[in-house]
């Protein structure tokens, strides 16, 4: 089937909830315990344990001090290990929980015509193979700040969540010649309303309870990819 | 409600009864409830024939078909060691409302996978032939074939039709009038096919089993049109139908490329027994017993919250009949299946009406285990098939007024319907120019892969299906002079629908009148169970 409706648009996905079932921090729980040495592995997974309320506490005030306060627990480790280590993770924890309809999701949306985009809070490297797995071709994430190739647990501006995603679209549509009215964002978290009604054509993937009241009202899909 | 009056004064006809000063007031459905209207007299009112009696022995009935098909030989003897066979089964939008088990086609199947075991055809897939239906859910499809074959076959063999795999459909060719012929890769790929149908009403069926069923976007695309369905007559006399001629076409090339079996069912219109039994009576007829019924459903169904209601109408499966059984050749077939069906339900009427009232009720082949009617289903119950119940011409006039009683809510079922819901809220307050919406924005909906995700993997209908629904209400929209609902329970959906709405069928007939003049002949079709009109 052809589409020439949608060559066009582009689909933006909201990964963690939406296309997978983990979030960022079943990410860095896995880079905390590899690390260089066991006893060190420990200790730092035992810390990011110990954060995990610090880490709730931070996100209901806001996203951006979760990132800061979470991201911090990067610092030191070197590019070159991150990316290795992304790979090992991709297959050991993110492939297992991508969602049993997800590929289907990004197929359909590709053989639409839609420019596949991934818009994620998550850090790059560690997006890179589940986008090349789907075939995603561009990543909208945030980026460590490195120095001498050694990650300094600050990210890089500007930081991707809540309310600059729908900048980094209407940037990214523009750049590429796209119409955002004929484009598509799947997201599963009302904190990512913005990135969903800056398109128009939403979609509310497997969604919290705030964000499927919002959908019911606005008449938005609700799909259940899980 | 008042006692029924002996001396009602009848028609001649049996199915119509003329409404007298002291008639007994007439039930009739609105949605998930009823409601009891005294009309005026002189309303003529018609009603379904009684259920014709049904075979005694199925399966007997089924395998002679089987053996002494028509215009073909015996399924039998086409049957050989090693051959590819696809099955190809309705899906469940038919019959209305769902069949008490077992269904049947439940019984064809288990007789044809028994034969084509015993023949050592072992390469068999069943394929449920749902076009751009929805998909059916596990349960759903245990139900209709029953635990023999859903044990045998299910999941690899016996699976939903997906008009949107592009590995799964291959092209046939074209018509001679230019119209795409698309369908199922399995069943091309077959050296038979065999199309296990269940006709309730005379459209269903014929060419546009294979024609339809196992079709996708691109092939309906060229008759699921506004102009194709103002251009048919009647759905119900494929003679008279522009958009039966188009599947016809479309079905015959299908045949052309692939060997098909067809077994046609007929059904019946025993739609309702036990508490709900007064509803195959005329009021007239009603025993105490019927009317205690009668009243202790009203009672119950007037308390009941709508989730409720809907649960408990959509928990009363049909008790229909098989009444006949024929298979072979797609014509010859067919031809006998129409002549059953039309004997079960046409209803011959001395001249039109001005003014035409039916109730709508909470079942359409689209909503079956769906959380509501839509609007959207709604208008096409009404101007799509109840407006259309006639064979060669219709009961309403042209510019006639058409009343119905439905709460028309607005109420939607997300899972199942999808797009109708953008269909209804985006696309209607833009235009309701059938003509314009398919040219501007059927192929977007169509495509969108949110929605093909949603038919592909979840239980939604493709993204086209709300144009068509709207299409299919196209002829009735276009014939009709004014549409009145009664009890509708907002003014929005019968506004954005080109409604009017009024306070009571008393409101509504008198806003009849002032269109169609006092002496307007005012019909009342006493439906479901279904019936046809042969106006003469």
């Amino acid at each position: 089937m052809t589409s020439p409706k949608y060559n066009n648009s582009a689909a933006f996905y909201d990964v963690d909830g939406t296309l997978i079932q983990i979030n960022i921090v079943h990410t860095f729980a896995f880079y905390a315990a590899r690390q260089a040495s066991w006893r060190k592995s420990v200790r730092t997974t035992v810390q990011t344990a110990m954060s995990v309320p610090l880490f709730v506490a931070a996100d209901k005030v806001s996203r951006k001090w979760f990132n800061e306060l979470f991201y911090n627990y990067y610092e030191g480790f070197s590019l070159d290990r991150l990316e290795i280590l992304a790979e090992e993770l991709f297959e050991d924890v993110i492939k297992p929980k991508i969602y049993p309809r997800t590929v289907g999701l990004v197929e359909e949306s590709r053989r639409a015509g839609c420019r596949q985009v991934i818009v994620t809070g998550a850090l790059d490297f560690t997006m890179a193979p589940l986008a090349r797995y789907l075939g995603i071709e561009h990543v909208i994430a945030n980026s460590l700040e490195f120095k001498n190739g050694i990650a300094t647990g600050k990210l890089k501006k500007p930081f991707v969540g809540g309310a600059t995603k729908p900048v980094l679209m209407r940037q990214f549509a523009q750049e590429h010649g796209l119409d955002l009215s004929e484009s598509f964002a799947y997201s599963d978290s009302y904190s990512d309303f913005p990135m969903l009604a800056v398109v128009g054509r939403p979609t509310a993937c497997n969604p919290d309870r705030r964000l499927k009241a919002v959908a019911t009202s606005y008449d938005w899909p609700v799909v259940e990819l899980r | 409600m008042r006692t029924s009056r002996p001396r009602t004064r009848s028609a001649a006809r049996e199915h119509i009864v003329t409404i007298d000063t002291d008639s007994a007031p007439r039930i009739m459905f609105s949605g998930e409830n009823f409601v009891v209207e005294d009309l005026p007299v002189g309303t003529r009112c018609i009603y379904p024939k009684a259920p014709l009696a049904g075979i005694d022995n199925r399966v007997a009935a089924v395998r002679y078909a089987l053996n002494h098909p028509e215009g073909m030989d015996p399924l039998h003897s086409m049957l050989k060691p090693g051959m590819k066979v696809t099955i190809a089964v309705d899906d469940i939008s038919m019959p209305l409302p769902m069949m008490r088990t077992p269904d049947v086609r439940q019984t064809v199947l288990e007789i044809v996978c028994e034969m084509l075991v015993d023949h050592g055809v072992d390469d068999v897939e069943i394929i449920i032939a749902l076009a751009l239906h929805r998909r059916l859910t596990e349960q759903e499809i245990k139900r209709m074939v029953g635990p023999k074959v859903y044990r045998d076959y299910w999941p690899d063999r016996l699976y939903n039709h997906d008009a949107c795999d592009p590995d799964g459909m291959v092209v046939l060719g074209r018509t001679r009038h230019g119209e795409l012929v698309e369908t199922n890769k399995r069943a091309a790929d077959s050296d038979l096919c065999i199309y296990v149908n269940v006709n309730l009403v005379p459209m269903n069926g014929g060419q546009k089993s294979m024609g339809v069923g196992l079709t996708g976007y691109e092939s309906l695309k060229s008759h699921h049109t506004p102009k194709a369905i103002v251009d048919s007559d009647s759905y119900m006399d494929p003679d008279n139908s522009a958009i039966a001629s188009s599947i016809g076409r479309i079905g015959r090339v299908v045949e052309k490329e692939i060997k098909v079996f067809h077994i046609e069912t007929v059904l019946n219109n025993r739609m309702f027994d036990g508490p709900m039994d007064f509803l195959m009576k005329k009021e007239d007829d009603y025993t105490e017993g019927d009317r205690l019924k009668f009243q202790g459903m009203k009672w119950a169904l007037d308390r009941m919250p709508f989730a409720a209601r809907r649960e408990l109408f959509q928990r009363m499966p049909a008790a229909f009949d098989l009444i006949g059984v024929y298979a072979g050749a797609c014509d010859p077939c067919h031809a006998k299946t129409l002549e059953k069906s039309w004997g079960q339900y046409c209803v011959e009427v001395e001249g039109q009406a001005d003014i035409m009232i039916t109730g709508i009720p909470y079942l359409s082949p689209y909503n079956v285990n769906s959380k509501a009617l839509n609007p959207l289903l709604v208008q096409v119950l009404a101007l799509g098939y109840l407006y259309h119940m006639y064979r060669k011409k219709s009961l309403l006039k042209e510019g006639g007024v058409l009343i119905i009683t439905h709460p028309c809510s607005d109420k939607w079922d997300p899972v199942h319907h999808p797009s109708y819901i953008e269909f209804f809220n985006r696309l209607l307050p833009e235009t309701k120019d059938a003509y314009e919406l398919e040219k501007k924005y059927q192929d977007e909906f169509a495509y969108n892969p949110t929605y093909v995700e949603m038919y592909r993997r979840g239980h939604a209908y493709h993204g086209a299906h709300p144009f068509y629904m709207y299409y299919w209400g196209q002829r009735g929209r276009e014939k009709c002079g004014r549409v009145i609902v009664v009890g509708a329970d907002n003014e929005t959906v019968p506004e954005m629908l080109g409604w009017e709405t009024a306070g009571s069928m008393a409101e509504a007939i008198a806003m009849g009148r002032s269109s169609m003049g006092q002496s307007a002949q005012i019909s009342m079709l006493h439906q479901p169970p279904f019936l046809l009109t042969d106006v003469i």
